[in-house]
């Protein structure tokens, strides 16, 4: 069933908006630790460590009955 | 929403170049897991040798001292290059080699206690099991052409990556970020789970995998330095007489810390080596902070006078090669950063074993069906799939 225009213009926004903040964590902490000792290093650990949260709190949630969006 | 025909045309772009490329990327992967570690590896296999503890403030030895130490142990050898490693400032490491401007692929490495000049071991190199790592890693024993294949195999990683997220928007147009459908098929979990682990390392695996690819050409990157920059510097010497025995290092090292204010030698090129020219000392200066610290400078000495000829910041091609190394190498942010590295590495093999998984599980389909799955936002248990195709 096709969606309202309306809706199906948001497209790239639901489908790349958590890919994109992701993206920016990533750059943020490749870069941090390559400009700075101390702090930068932990900005560095605390964004790519979410990477790794991120993966793992999405493949350790149960399936759920319905998953494709309403 | 992006048209059939082209995320047809994409979808071909991420099988065939994932297809070819999966097999080295894999193993360079794997091999890479246990580089991440290397100094640890090799403290923990005692192949590393460390300098005894001295009193505090224990005055260095002249650099002149630790290089007679060494030409004293191996007379018909020659140094070639004079490092210091910024983590270990009691050591000093002499390169040496059977000729001064001989390739030093397989020169001998001795440590030098940088206080009392003493030879403090020869870490074995070749034949050492991080050693055959390394080399598979970085050209599978083949020299530059195995350089220049996996660079080769690291741009068809990036085009494979870049085209992944091309197909990753009609795949997830209906399904919420992170969905792991692990009630259907087997195959459609695998390609949740590799959509998902493949989207969020994204930059990541562009970064370490595009940097890997400059790092393969560092041999050709080096070659243009010397036949640009390093050519332009020694100009002056172009008729010059060949030396007749070399001057202090110290006073050359002296003379480049005045050239280059605020910052510390990295490594000595001895004249006739890859990294300097036949009448000078290449002293390589450095900064100290945590990004100068990849940056160096390059001051030429004159190995007889001790007097400066030239000194350069390196060219942008030079920097980017820099830059790329701890890019790559994962080495700039301590123990937490290299353990973080090591889980991404082995998310990618995940993705890289889930990619062809699917693609086995797959072939039975044409792509038609798949472009229709892909465009009602789903994929289909396999099952369903099969008893189409027969």
């Amino acid at each position: 069933m096709r969606k309202p225009a309306a809706a199906r213009g948001t497209y790239a926004y639901r489908v790349f908006a958590i890919p994109t903040l992701l993206a920016l964590l990533s750059a943020l902490g490749l870069l941090s630790a390559l400009l700075g000792d101390g702090v930068w290093d932990v900005l560095s650990w605390l964004t790519l460590g979410a990477l790794i949260v991120t993966i793992v709190r999405h493949v350790a949630r149960p399936a759920r009955a319905r998953y494709e969006r309403s | 929403m992006l048209r059939t025909k082209t995320i047809k045309f994409w979808y071909r772009i991420h099988k065939w170049t994932s297809l070819v490329c999966t097999a080295f990327l894999l193993m360079l992967c794997l091999t890479g897991l246990p580089l991440i570690f290397y100094h640890e590896i090799e403290h923990l296999l005692g192949n590393a040798v460390e300098a005894p503890a001295l009193p505090e403030g224990t005055p260095m030895a002249p650099v002149d001292d630790v290089i007679e130490a060494g030409e004293r142990l191996y007379p018909d050898e020659f140094v070639q290059f004079v490092s210091w490693d910024p983590d270990e400032p009691d050591i000093v490491y002499l390169s040496l080699a059977a000729s001064p401007a001989a390739s030093p692929e397989n020169n001998r490495l001795l440590v030098v206690d940088a206080r009392t000049a003493e030879v403090l071991g020869e870490p074995v190199l070749q034949g050492s099991l991080m050693f055959t790592l390394y080399r598979l890693h970085v050209d599978m024993f083949a020299g530059l052409a195995g350089k220049l294949f996996l660079g080769l195999m690291g741009l068809l990683f990036v085009v494979a990556i870049i085209s992944g997220v091309v197909v990753y928007g009609p795949f997830m147009r209906r399904l919420e970020f992170g969905t792991v459908r692990s009630d259907r098929s087997r195959r459609v979990r695998w390609l949740d789970l590799h959509n998902l682990l493949g989207i969020v390392t994204l930059t990541w695996a562009l970064v370490v995998g595009g940097t890997g690819v400059i790092n393969t050409w560092a041999d050709l990157v080096i070659q243009l330095w010397r036949s640009d920059q390093l050519a332009a510097m020694v100009e002056p010497y172009r008729d010059a007489p060949p030396l007749e025995g070399l001057g202090s290092l110290d006073r050359a090292i002296a003379t480049a810390r005045d050239a280059a204010p605020g910052m510390v030698p990295s490594f000595v090129a001895f004249p006739g080596s890859l990294f300097a020219s036949n009448h000078h000392y290449a002293v390589f200066m450095r900064g100290e902070t945590p990004l100068t610290e990849r940056l160096l400078k390059p001051a030429l000495v004159d190995a007889q006078t001790g007097q400066l000829t030239d000194a350069r910041d390196m060219p942008w091609y030079v920097t980017a090669l820099l830059v790329s190394q701890p890019l790559h190498f994962g080495d700039y942010g301590g123990m937490p950063m290299k353990i973080i590295w090591a889980l991404l590495d082995i998310v990618t093999i995940i993705v890289l074993g889930s990619g062809l998984y699917l693609w086995v599980a797959r072939r039975k389909t044409s792509v038609e069906t798949r472009i229709a799955e892909i465009e009602r936002g789903e994929a289909k248990p396999l099952a369903t799939v099969s008893r189409e195709a027969s």
